[in-house]
């Protein structure tokens, strides 16, 4: 996942920022798989009174948050293989179960980062497609598959100033048409049948800046 | 009178033979059978097919294993690790193969092979390169690739507590793969970290029941591949 680069722009939201952004769209009872990154702080930014419960794929549901230095046990992690803790009503299970609960639609939201994602909901987050590297896919594309909706967290253009959302990804894809809301540090953009549509700007951020960042055209209606 | 325990790691897997498809349980560190892979090493069977989430953390466990030459072909979700260099380098010098796996993939796919279902469709990887070249088929409207069962000659696994019948109960993450792989090898070894009378475990919190289960060791302190990572530890 390439959710960790760094933000360096001096307007719109820092990666806290989109993170407790991002934790608003999610509701009260909601079964939540994040991933790995800026997707991991949205934990520790749901509104009060709203209980969710956290899905990892290797097992666990119910997850916590880190254990106190030398309290925890290494076989008792998430995804990233980070040591965490359970919740008081957690439940183990192996892989299998564990990924029926995702493929079979049972978890309602992921989070995850992006490398790309197309105009239509592409998403491409697990390769460069580069002849050299290793590849490596992990539950990426078990999860856009299965999860009833998946929001994306990223930076609104790569550390270069490339546009990462597009009209359709030169990267190898995660899945085809599976995400549905984008936060960027700039704005939050739908993903609907005729294209990506603004929602919401980031402060300090308007339309023409972020379109002007962004590599196919948006809705934008006011 | 059945007892499937074994005394040494040795003898649990003296029989593995090159060529063989071996199992190994684990995600990262949690649940890694490591005196049991070392075990292996020890043996030296070679041209090993082995599934496994991952490839092993610096010079111990599967990465000593994958790095002592042993392993043909691995079968994975995710290759790389921060820690380790192992699979990379015989992986960028063509002499380790790979078949990368979606992660539910592969865990349906050991699932399936373990229940007698010897294929079934997913929509994981429909329209990416790694449902290049799969069967497709329409259900409802949507398109699944078809994906083939995973069985194993062996497996390796590590669990908490076990008796002699093979149930076994896992420590938290550590079940991850164990299950599955249990029921998908011909042979599953598993070294457990006590082992207990038959009724100590509650048949209602039995995980794997011992008919899924063949040969049991005893590894009363299993090492952490963290901590071997970190002390710099190689084996062998």
């Amino acid at each position: 996942m390439s959710a960790g680069e760094s933000s360096t722009a001096s307007v719109g939201w820092n990666r806290e920022q989109m993170a407790r952004r991002a934790a608003l769209d999610i509701p009260d009872g909601a079964y939540v798989n994040l991933g790995i990154g800026i997707p991991e702080k949205v934990a520790q930014y749901v509104p009060e009174g709203r209980e969710v419960i956290y899905h990892t794929e290797n097992g666990l549901l119910g997850m916590g948050v880190p254990p106190d230095v030398g309290e925890g046990d290494p076989e008792l992690i998430n995804a990233g293989k980070k040591q965490v803790t359970a919740i008081p009503g957690a439940a183990y299970f192996h892989h299998a179960d564990s990924f029926s609960m995702i493929r079979g639609g049972h978890i309602d939201i992921c989070i995850l980062g992006a490398m790309q994602v197309s105009q239509n909901g592409d998403l491409a987050n697990w390769s460069t497609g580069s002849p050299d590297a290793i590849p490596a896919v992990g539950g990426a594309m078990d999860l856009v598959a299965g999860v009833k909706t998946i929001y994306i967290i990223t930076q609104h253009c790569t550390k270069t100033g490339d546009p990462k959302l597009v009209k359709s990804c030169s990267y190898p894809l995660t899945g085809k048409a599976v995400v549905s809301r984008i936060f960027t540090d700039l704005a939050v953009i739908d993903v609907t049948p005729e294209g990506l549509k603004l929602v919401e700007l980031a402060p300090g951020v308007n339309q023409d800046y972020v379109q002007q960042r962004t590599g196919c055209e948006l809705i934008i209606t006011e | 009178m059945i007892d499937k325990t074994i005394a040494s790691v040795a003898q649990a897997v003296a029989d593995i033979f090159d060529g063989a498809t071996v199992m190994i349980g684990g995600f990262g560190e949690a649940g890694s059978p490591i005196e049991l892979i070392h075990a292996l090493i020890d043996l030296g069977a070679k041209d090993l097919t082995v599934v496994n989430n991952n490839t092993g953390s610096g010079h111990v466990g599967l990465a000593a294993l994958i790095e002592n030459h042993q392993v043909a072909r691995m079968v994975c979700s995710y290759p790389r690790t921060a820690n380790s260099t192992v699979f990379p380098d015989l992986y960028h010098r063509g002499e380790i193969e790979l078949e990368l796996v979606p992660q539910g993939t592969l865990a349906e796919r050991i699932r399936a092979g373990g229940a007698g279902v010897p294929a079934f469709y997913t929509a994981t990887s429909v329209g990416t390169p790694l449902g290049e070249g799969k069967e497709v088929r329409s259900f409802d409207g949507r398109d699944y690739v078809l994906e083939t069962a995973l069985k194993a000659d062996f497996a390796l696994l590590k669990c908490a507590r076990a008796d002699r019948y093979g149930n076994l109960i896992f420590n938290k993450t550590a079940r991850n793969f164990g299950p599955i792989m249990a029921m998908a090898a011909d042979t599953s070894i598993v070294q457990t970290g006590a082992l207990v009378e038959p009724g100590e475990i509650d048949p209602e919190v039995v995980v794997t029941p011992g008919i899924f289960v063949n040969r049991v060791v005893t590894v009363a302190n299993p090492a952490l591949e963290s901590v071997l990572v970190n002390d710099g530890r190689a084996y062998p």
